[in-house]
Parts: structure tokens; C-alpha cells; sequence
């Protein structure tokens, strides 16, 4: 997000909806244990911003979670959205006006998409004109057809499409404040990565504040504008932006946390807007295939991106499978793999690798055709970044995670014969 | 037998009509408040076995014997009959809707008071619609159990078919003994079919198509 505000979007960026978050010296017991799970927690969450809550299991990230929208009570300090405590309201009202969204989107089965989504606003008593309207709306913005799927009950839905329904219901009342929790936990890795590329375009237009709670640090690292990793009680080992995290763990718990493979981990930070696309050549649905044909075959492409109305690919047909008069839209709802400019070179390999052409479409905003990242494309990025990283900070980053391995293999020894 | 049936038509019909009458509403009363009992069974952990307790045992006292019980505490007539047939409806009922109410995914539930129901919509709107099924599949059972009783409850001078039934038994040897017998037997077992056609329909009209299992 941090590169996104200064790309040509930046007319919306002071258009922030979301609102400040602070705990203040929280601490949560469980009846029957000693040991609290939440241990004088004190944080901001800025307005506008995705901080992403990681740390093993057990460190108290979802109790501090579930406590911005009282699902558990704090046994002492305070919890403020937008300045205000949130026990000065009815913790039914406090809940309607934050987005909630957990994993696999745990849709009510016996109600339709249009049911699921219309419930919060349904209990805020808007009338059903209004929240029909939305509906279609957040369907939109969730990238599923509000016409195919209005009336589908979540079992007629893949585990994915159930996901963005269960982000589209976060979002239903408008709420400042979404809590997520482990909310692209339950989708394979190709789904979970375009996912997290759409809660990030949504996030650039809606600039809400999300708190997510997660224990994959790759999906922190790609969401989160800052980082908060905790340790057992919920104590703070490190939050600071993502960037931060991985150049400069505060400690060795993080350190460990974060991985040794942090040049590695740096693939997660570099973005495919910054990988030169290859202009392949794309059609649009409806145009003559004597045509497309023409143009690809004087660029010298062997096949055609196919682009629909709303200009988002939905095919990649070889030549010689463009048949008949018009290029026609695919029949089967055959899912043509595409990744945003937000996905991270992580993200843009893992498409390859299931790609069946050498490269995968790049879609920009609301999903639009922008070129396609290949294969040489992204790997020369790559090498070019580790030489620049190598040269600016003199080995630094490509040879650090080493060293630190070795000093670890030589001062653990040391230690405990020390104690 | 023809004859018989004949001759007696209306008062056959207008005992059946009773008989129908006092299974369904007994059944509706038990339906209330089982699913009541159940909510707290499920609120109250501890009590779940004193609930299945209950209704296992409750299954095994004899209905005759519960008459019996009944009788100098509500007299004879309508009322014993109503106390009865629910008392047993109830039993099946709420093993059901325990077990549906507890297979409800607590996710769910959670997601539901995340969003900002309180506890009497989400039990409205989730939970009981998502244990309806299991709880349909009780109130089937306890109907059919409840013709059954509903019969026995004539013992108390309670309306219906079950009189026919005695007045078989007691002229046994008689001209109609059997014809008495009979016909009130096979009266109930065809309205018992018909009822429980009726709760198929009804199954299916009430529960939602996304967690219908056919």
C-alpha cells in the first residue's frame, strides 16, 4: 500500500474512511488460568491503514481481536475506535458498525449470497431497495456478477468465491473498522493469492482500517501497511512496517519468526508493477477473428490475450484456436488465471507455475487488461534487485541471513555452557 | 365390515377429526416446548445429560400408567389426553433439537453476534433454521408415537378414535367386537400416514434449499 499511495491514485488517498483503534494497557485472563492471555497490550492502529497481527499459536492475536468488537471483554483498560470507548455502546450496536470476516467466510448455509450480505444492513433497518442496491454493488466490488450469483446458496459456490461473499458481507454496512481473522486460511494458494490482491484494490479505493489476524507472515508482509508480531501473552516483539520487519528484526524471536530466507522474503515485497510487461496482443470480445488474427501475426505473437467488454482477460487462446467470425467469450467458466500489479513476485511465480503459457496476465484497476508478466520479466527483476541490494548495502542483505545462521550455530553452544 | 363403516360413517369421521385434532395440537404445544427446553439444555451445558436422561426414561413409562398417574390431578376428559400426548411427543422432539442445536457450527453462532445479533436473533435466524431439519426429523417420530397414544388417552374418556378401540376390547365376543377394533386401528394408521405426507411437505416448505439434503 505504502507504493500505492504514491502512484497516479493519490487523488484518492486523503479520502481515508477508516478510523483510529487504541488499546490502551489491555490485559485479558481466562477464568481458571494464571497466566494472562493478553498481558498489558498497548498499541494505535492508525486510520486507514492494514495491520496484520501474526505470531505463533497461542500468543493471543485473535483474543485481541475478538476484543475490538467485544466478543471477548478485556479484563482491565480500554479499547477506543475513533476516540471513543467502545463500552459506551451496546455491544450489538459496537458490532454492526465493524466489518467482521473469518475464515472461509463462514456464510450462513440456509441463506443466499443476497441474504448473507444483506443481514448486517438488514439489522441497521435500511430498507430493501437500499440494501439490494448494495448488494449488487458489493458483488461488483468482490469481482462476482451480481446477476449469476445474487440467488446462489453458498454451497453452489467455490471456496473462494464463498471467501469474497464473506469480505462483501464485511464490508455491507460500510463499516470504518474490519476485523479479519485468518480470513484466507481455508482456499488453496492460488485463490488466497488473488485474494489478497483484491482486499488490496478494494483497500486502495476504500481506505478503511483492517486489523487481520493471520500465522502466515508472507500474507503480513504483502497486506500490512504495519506489522505487529507478538509473542506468548500477547507482549510485542516488533510493529513496524513490513519493510522494517524484514530489514531489521527487532530481535531473534522475530528474526526466527520472519525466517532466515529473508532475501528470499524480499520477493514478497517487490510488487509486479514494477515488472516490465511484455505488450502481448489482446482482443476484445465481439471483434472479427480475421482481425485479431492480422494483428497478432504482425506483432509476431502466436497467441491472443481475449479481453471482454469491461476489458478484464478471460481467455488466452492460442492462434489456431480462434475460431469462427467474432471472438467469442469462454463457455465454461474456465478460470483464466490473471494476477494485479499488487501481487507480489511470490505470488506472480506461484501463477506461472500453473500457467499454461510462459507468462500470466497482469490486471490493473477494476481488473483491466495491462500486459503480461513473463517469466524472464520477473526473474531479471529479480536478479537485478538482489545486485542492487548487494551493492547498496555492501552484501548486506544477500549475505546476512548466512552470517546470522552461523553466529547462531556457534553461540548456541557458547550459551548453555555459559549457564 | 362394509356395513359397519356404513352405518357409523359420521361418527367415524368426527372421531378421526378429534383424534387428528388432538395429535396436532398436542404435537405443536410439544414442539414449543421442547425447542424451549432444548435452548436451555444447550445454554446450560450441564444439563445435557439430565435432558437425554429424561427423555430415555420418560419413553419407557407406560402411557397407560401415566394416565393413571394423571387422573386424580387433572380428572377425566380432553385435558389428561392433551397433558399426555404432549408429555411423550416432547420426548423425541427434544433429543432432536438438543442435537441440532449442538450441531450447529459454532463459527456461526460467532459470526453471527460478530455481526450484531443478539443472542434471540441469532438463535431466530441461525440456529434454528440450521437445526430444523434434524428437529423436523423429531417431530416426525413423535407424531406417529402420538397416534399411537392419542388412542390410549380414550382410556381417560379423551376424544378420538382410541374409544372404539375399548369399546372393541370390553364387547369382545360381541357382534361388532372386531369390527370396532379394527376399523378404529386402521382409521388411525391411515391418518398417521396421511400426517406424516403432510410433515414431508411441510419439510420441504420450511426448510431452506442451501441446507436441504436432496
Amino acid at each position: 500500500m505504502t507504493q500505492s499511495t504514491s502512484s497516479p491514485s493519490t487523488e484518492r488517498g486523503d479520502a481515508v474512511s477508516g478510523v483510529e483503534i487504541v488499546f490502551d494497557d489491555i490485559v485479558k485472563t481466562y477464568a481458571g488460568t494464571s497466566q494472562p492471555a493478553v498481558d498489558h497490550l498497548s498499541l494505535t492502529i492508525p486510520a486507514g491503514e492494514i495491520v496484520m497481527f501474526v505470531g505463533p499459536s497461542g500468543c493471543g492475536k485473535t483474543t485481541s481481536l475478538k476484543m475490538i468488537n467485544r466478543l471477548h471483554e478485556p479484563t482491565s483498560g480500554t479499547i477506543t475506535i475513533d476516540g471513543e470507548d467502545i463500552r459506551a455502546k451496546n455491544a450489538d450496536e459496537l458490532r454492526r458498525h465493524v466489518g467482521y470476516v473469518i475464515q472461509g467466510g463462514s456464510l450462513f448455509p440456509h441463506m443466499t449470497v443476497k441474504q448473507n450480505i444483506g443481514l448486517v444492513p438488514g439489522l441497521l433497518g435500511w430498507d430493501k431497495q437500499r440494501t439490494a442496491e448494495r448488494v449488487d454493488e458489493l458483488l461488483d466490488l468482490v469481482g462476482l456478477k451480481p446477476d449469476r450469483y445474487r440467488d446462489r446458496f453458498p454451497r453452489e459456490l467455490s471456496g473462494g468465491q464463498q471467501q469474497r461473499v464473506g469480505v462483501a458481507r464485511g464490508l455491507a454496512a460500510d463499516p470504518p473498522v474490519i476485523l479479519m481473522d485468518e480470513p484466507f486460511g481455508a482456499v488453496d494458494p492460488i485463490t488466497r493469492q488473488r485474494l489478497q490482491d483484491e482486499l488490496l484494490s478494494i483497500q486502495e479505493e476504500l481506505r478503511k482500517t483492517i486489523v487481520c489476524v493471520t500465522h502466515d507472515i508472507d500474507e503480513a508482509v504483502k497486506l500490512g501497511d504495519r506489522i505487529l508480531i507478538l509473542t506468548e501473552g500477547a507482549k510485542i516483539a516488533q510493529y513496524d512496517t513490513p519493510e522494517n520487519v524484514l530489514a531489521a528484526p527487532a530481535n531473534t524471536f522475530v528474526e526466527d519468526f520472519v525466517g532466515a530466507g529473508s532475501a528470499l522474503k524480499s520477493l514478497s515485497l517487490s510488487r509486479v508493477a514494477e515488472v516490465d510487461l511484455y505488450d502481448q496482443t489482446s482482443v476484445k470480445v465481439g471483434e472479427s477473428v480475421a482481425d485479431a488474427k492480422q494483428r497478432a501475426t504482425s506483432a509476431g505473437h502466436t497467441s491472443v490475450v481475449v479481453l471482454d467488454e469491461q476489458e478484464r482477460p478471460v481467455d488466452w487462446l492460442w492462434l489456431r484456436a480462434l475460431q469462427g467470425e467474432t471472438v467469442r467469450e469462454p463457455a465454461d467458466e474456465r478460470d483464466l488465471i490473471t494476477i494485479s500489479q499488487q501481487a507480489t513476485l511470490n505470488d506472480a511465480l506461484d501463477s506461472m507455475l500453473v500457467s499454461t503459457h510462459d507468462g500470466v496476465p497482469v490486471t490493473g484497476a477494476q481488473d483491466r487488461y495491462v500486459g503480461v508478466a513473463t517469466f524472464s520479466a520477473v526473474t531479471s527483476l529479480i536478479t537485478s534487485k538482489n545486485q542492487q541490494a548487494q551493492e547498496t548495502s555492501g552484501d548486506a542483505i544477500a549475505q546476512a541471513p548466512d552470517d546470522a545462521d552461523l553466529e547462531h550455530a556457534t553461540a548456541a553452544p557458547a550459551d548453555t555452557e555459559g549457564s | 365390515m362394509w356395513q359397519f363403516v356404513t352405518d357409523r360413517w359420521l361418527d367415524i369421521a368426527y372421531r378421526s377429526y378429534q383424534h387428528v385434532s388432538l395429535v396436532v395440537q398436542s404435537v405443536a404445544l410439544a414442539t414449543v416446548i421442547a425447542i424451549a427446553l432444548a435452548l436451555l439444555v444447550t445454554s446450560y451445558r450441564r444439563l445435557e445429560p439430565v435432558a437425554n436422561f429424561v427423555s430415555s426414561v420418560g419413553l419407557t413409562i407406560p402411557s397407560l400408567a401415566l394416565l393413571g398417574i394423571m387422573l386424580p390431578v387433572v380428572g377425566i376428559g380432553t385435558i389428561p389426553a392433551v397433558v399426555v400426548v404432549t408429555f411423550y411427543a416432547s420426548l423425541p422432539i427434544l433429543r432432536n433439537a438438543v442435537v441440532g442445536l449442538q450441531g450447529v457450527d459454532r463459527n456461526l453462532v460467532e459470526s453471527a453476534r460478530g455481526m450484531g445479533m443478539n443472542g434471540w436473533t441469532t438463535f431466530r435466524r441461525v440456529r434454528l433454521p440450521l437445526a430444523w431439519p434434524v428437529i423436523l426429523a423429531g417431530l416426525r417420530v413423535s407424531t406417529q408415537m402420538s397416534m399411537g397414544v392419542a388412542a390410549i388417552a380414550a382410556y381417560a374418556l379423551g376424544p378420538g378414535l382410541g374409544s372404539y378401540i375399548f369399546t372393541g376390547l370390553t364387547q369382545i365376543g360381541g357382534v361388532n367386537a372386531v369390527n370396532y377394533a379394527l376399523v378404529a386401528t386402521i382409521a388411525i394408521i391411515i391418518l398417521a400416514l396421511l400426517l406424516d405426507a403432510l410433515l414431508l411437505v411441510l419439510g420441504r416448505v420450511t426448510t431452506s434449499e442451501g441446507i436441504r439434503v436432496s
